[in-house]
């Protein structure tokens, strides 16, 4: 931004400078993952209160399978370091490193939401769905509410491959995809949460 | 098909509920009639609905807030006729009618005329305080507006089609589960309030960005006027405490049509943790509510008092304080509910100590008039009603913050009084001001003053008849939302509140003529300078109404009442060696879209009709992606442009006599910045 002073009065060249709008926007997005956070922090609140409303129904060291969530662990953390990867490539310029990465996260984020269905459908088989008892109405909302920002996540990732194939690598496409990994390592943090708060402990 | 939508859900059942649905049909009727009649929808359409301009979203939000004001009041006269007459009778509301009505009433103020109302007060003003050229977001910033019009829509339609709520604004489970309450009326409060909130988390985002972000040069956070101030605290609050109503009635929702057990009364219910959740967000909201209204009131007072805030540093800290200790309160709302002792205590001293910085705000607004040259325009009038008025609503809350006071009197209409007493003159008196004192900003020319007066007489008579009287009845223990009753005790306090309510039907019939008189008479009213009450603040810099970029050349802030000190230096009004391009938001119908898929949304959702429901929401995915590959969202507003523009102001002002303010009794000059600094 260069700056002519006309007596005190100072103008702008550029009304508002790219590189200032892609800032906002960042900025912008930060803040809507704090407000996301506090969705998250209450779920969490509302699963801690409800932790040991079960009915008489099952518990979570009857239902929940230390293997299985580690195996959602894994993908799912494995998927954050391949949009790692995928940053990477955007930065060294790279559009086929970027769409062959964002591919392969989008699969692994496919994954983690095929072994959340299993463990879903598997429960509710057990005859532990959501309308079981209180406990198992905020275990499926924490983890559901997660599993629905990841398949939000995916839509993104898809829409992001679609305009680096048609856009290329342009400046507007790389504030998204900037944003995009936010959003998608903010979920990785998440799901570290529930992992801790509600697996571990569940088994113990 | 339709789910659960049949013919027995239009209001045929009663001529009350076929009224009040042909009053909303044919209210939207004349609206699309006068549109036609005067040939507007190109304008309507591609000058307004399409605009991301900040200025008109912010008008638009106020109108929406407006029209919403009149159907709130109507459901408050319909309450205080029936129960003025509804000893040992049952009146003319049934019961079941009656609780639709407070329901509404409640849902409709807080959510639908004061949320946007506050909106559009920050959405038209904040920008040019900062001096900046728009919001950071205009496009989410008019889905925001979109959403909010969405959530009023399901509220109004729910008169036509089906019912509303019985439950309360709070909709406190199980009373509001599906097992008690398996009807429409929850769901339709449920998705109208989830549908705004969303649009309420965006603005705030949206707001504190532009705060943070968009100032002009040298306009530190410390030189920020109060009205932006208490606009960034808004934000912060609206950012941390809208997710906890979110997930409040999301999980009501899913309880309600998926059978889950959070809220019910068997099988692992928690209802308490829905009270908790919704006050964990209720109470910051009253604050929400209330800030960027002692914003208004701080910059209508120094205004008219013609004198620099007093206590600047003071008022900023005590609103920074305020929204911390908003989050630490909530708990007073159901001290009865089963808290222990010490809890109780602890949250009944927060409650006492968050009147601290209110009272700390009251003595600095009292102390700016204290040796002022005060000028009574109708904002000031409505500034001093509240000073007057809400130290009592301040102070009744400090007895019901006591928690064994509060056992003698919850839910009673001393707690109907109490909440009244603040939010009317602490809220709505400072939205009414700001919208007197900022009206000629946005439309070039001044409101009638002698209707304005009028209606703040109206209105503040009228407050003090319709609840004192309720603060009297709370004491002999009168319960709230009673339909009908059998002590005679009761009844002539009721009747001179339904006279009060009656007056602040006149207060509100003023205001419309106070809007007609003006338009009417607006060549006699215009607003040349931009400045028309010798202003303090940037915005008063602009043109009125200001031009789409507000400012051609940022300007550059060298104090507090920026606007006032380059007055004072002369170079207020400087012409600028050369202009430069400017860049502006493009028109586009993509947030309009969103808002009307959200309200289809929220309609087939409440009818249980699941394609539709599928349906919009895939017309809201594909709009938000479409949005997001469009690199061209700017247009560019060449420098000659702006310059002809300009120049045309230039010559306008030239022509104006330089002081609007000067021929007002007890104007004194512009020199009063150094006499009292």
């Amino acid at each position: 931004m260069t700056a002519d002073t006309l007596g005190t009065v100072e103008m702008a060249a550029l009304p508002t400078s790219d590189t200032q709008k892609y800032e906002d926007r960042a900025f912008g997005f930060w803040i809507y993952l704090m407000s996301d956070a506090i969705i998250f922090a209450l779920l969490f609140a509302t699963y801690l209160v409800m932790l040991g409303n079960t009915a008489r129904g099952p518990t979570g060291q009857q239902l929940f399978s230390l293997e299985h969530a580690a195996a959602e662990t894994a993908v799912l953390l494995l998927s954050s370091a391949t949009f790692g990867f995928a940053s990477v490539a955007f930065a060294q310029a790279s559009r086929p490193g970027v769409i062959q990465w964002l591919s392969v996260t989008a699969v692994l984020g496919l994954g983690f939401l095929l072994l959340e269905y299993q463990e879903f459908s598997g429960m509710i088989a057990k005859g532990a769905g959501p309308d079981r008892s209180g406990f198992l109405s905020a275990f499926f909302a924490l983890v559901g509410t997660h599993g629905l920002h990841v398949s939000a996540g995916i839509i993104w990732i898809l829409v992001m491959i679609g305009q680096v194939l048609t856009k290329g690598l342009t400046r507007p496409v790389a504030s998204r995809v900037m944003r995009l990994g936010l959003f998608w390592h903010f979920l990785d943090i998440i799901w570290i949460g529930i992992f801790s708060v509600v697996y571990l402990p569940g088994l113990v | 098909m339709l789910g659960r939508l049949t013919i027995d859900a239009l209001p045929f059942y009663s001529a009350i509920a076929a009224g009040g649905a042909a009053v909303t049909v044919l209210g939207a009727l004349s609206v699309v009639g006068l549109i036609t009649y005067f040939r507007a929808w190109r304008i309507v359409l591609f000058d307004w609905v399409s605009s991301l301009d900040h200025k008109k979203i912010g008008i638009m939000y106020v109108m929406l807030a407006l029209v919403m004001l009149m159907r709130g009041f109507i459901d408050a006269a319909m309450m205080r006729s029936q129960q003025a007459i509804a000893f040992r009778s049952d009146g003319y509301l049934p019961a079941e009618h009656f609780d639709q009505i407070f329901s509404s009433h409640g849902t409709i103020m807080i959510f639908f005329m004061a949320m946007p109302f506050l909106s559009g007060l920050i959405n038209h003003i904040m920008p040019q305080q900062i001096g900046a050229r728009d919001v950071a977001f205009p496009f989410m910033n008019a889905v925001s507006l979109w959403l909010t019009a969405a959530g009023a829509g399901l509220v109004l339609i729910s008169l036509v089609i089906g019912k509303f709520s019985t439950a309360g604004w709070t909709g406190y489970p199980p009373y509001s589960g599906i097992e008690y309450n398996p009807g429409v009326g929850v769901d339709y409060w449920l998705w109208a309030v989830l549908i705004a909130g969303v649009g309420s988390t965006m603005s705030g985002i949206n707001f504190l960005v532009t705060i943070l972000k968009c100032r002009a040069p040298g306009m530190h956070l410390f030189r920020m006027p109060l009205f932006s101030w208490t606009v960034l605290v808004t934000s912060v609050l609206m950012i941390f405490a809208f997710p906890a109503l979110t997930v409040a009635c999301g999980l009501l929702a899913v309880d309600r049509i998926f059978g889950t057990h959070f809220f019910t009364n068997a099988m692992g219910g928690n209802m308490m943790h829905y009270i908790n959740l919704f006050w964990l967000w209720g109470h910051p909201e009253v604050y929400i509510l209330i800030l960027p209204a002692f914003g208004v009131f701080s910059e209508v007072v120094a205004t008219f008092s013609q004198k620099r805030l007093f206590g600047y540093t003071s008022l900023v800290l005590a609103t920074m304080a305020i929204g911390l200790l908003s989050f630490t309160v909530w708990l007073h709302h159901f001290f009865t509910m089963g808290p222990s002792a010490d809890v109780n205590s602890f949250f009944g001293i927060m409650t006492t100590i968050i009147a601290v910085p209110t009272g700390v705000k009251v003595f600095d607004w009292l102390l700016t008039m204290y040796r002022g040259r005060i000028i009574f325009k109708p904002p000031m009038l409505f500034t001093i009603g509240f000073l007057v008025t809400f130290v009592i609503g301040g102070l009744s809350g400090v007895l019901l913050a006591l928690p064994p006071v509060d056992y003698a009197m919850h839910n009673t209409t001393f707690l109907v009084a109490h909440f009244h007493n603040t939010i009317i003159p602490g809220v709505l008196f400072g939205y009414l001001a700001g919208y007197m004192f900022w009206f000629p900003k946005a439309f070039g020319f001044k409101l009638n003053e002698t209707w304005g007066a009028r209606s703040f007489w109206c209105w503040i008579i009228g407050f003090y008849l319709a609840f004192m009287p309720l603060y009297v009845l709370g004491l002999m223990g009168m319960p709230r939302r009673m339909e009908h009753y059998d002590i005679a005790a009761w009844q002539p306090h009721l009747i001179v509140a339904a006279v009060g309510a009656f007056i602040i039907f006149l207060g509100i019939v003023c205001l419309a003529i106070q809007l007609v008189v003006s338009i009417r008479d607006r060549a006699n009213a215009r607003d040349l300078t931009g400045d028309p009450w010798n202003g303090r603040t940037l915005e008063w810099a602009t043109s009125s109404p200001p031009a789409l970029y507000n400012f051609a050349i940022l300007p550059n802030v060298q104090s507090v009442d920026a606007f006032w000190d380059m007055k004072h230096r002369g170079v207020a009004y400087q012409r600028p060696e050369r202009y430069v391009d400017i860049a502006l938001p493009k028109n586009t119908f993509i947030p309009a879209t969103v808002g009307g898929a959200a309200f289809v949304f929220g309609f087939a959702v409440v009818w249980y009709i699941w394609w539709l429901a599928a349906v919009a929401f895939a017309v809201i995915l594909v709009a938000i992606i479409i949005r997001s590959s469009d690199d061209e969202t700017e247009v560019i507003l060449p420098a000659i442009e702006v310059k002809a523009i300009e120049e045309a102001r230039f010559r306008e002002m030239e022509a104006a006599s330089k002081n609007e303010m000067a021929s007002d009794p007890g104007f004194a000059g512009e020199s009063v910045l150094e006499a009292t600094s």
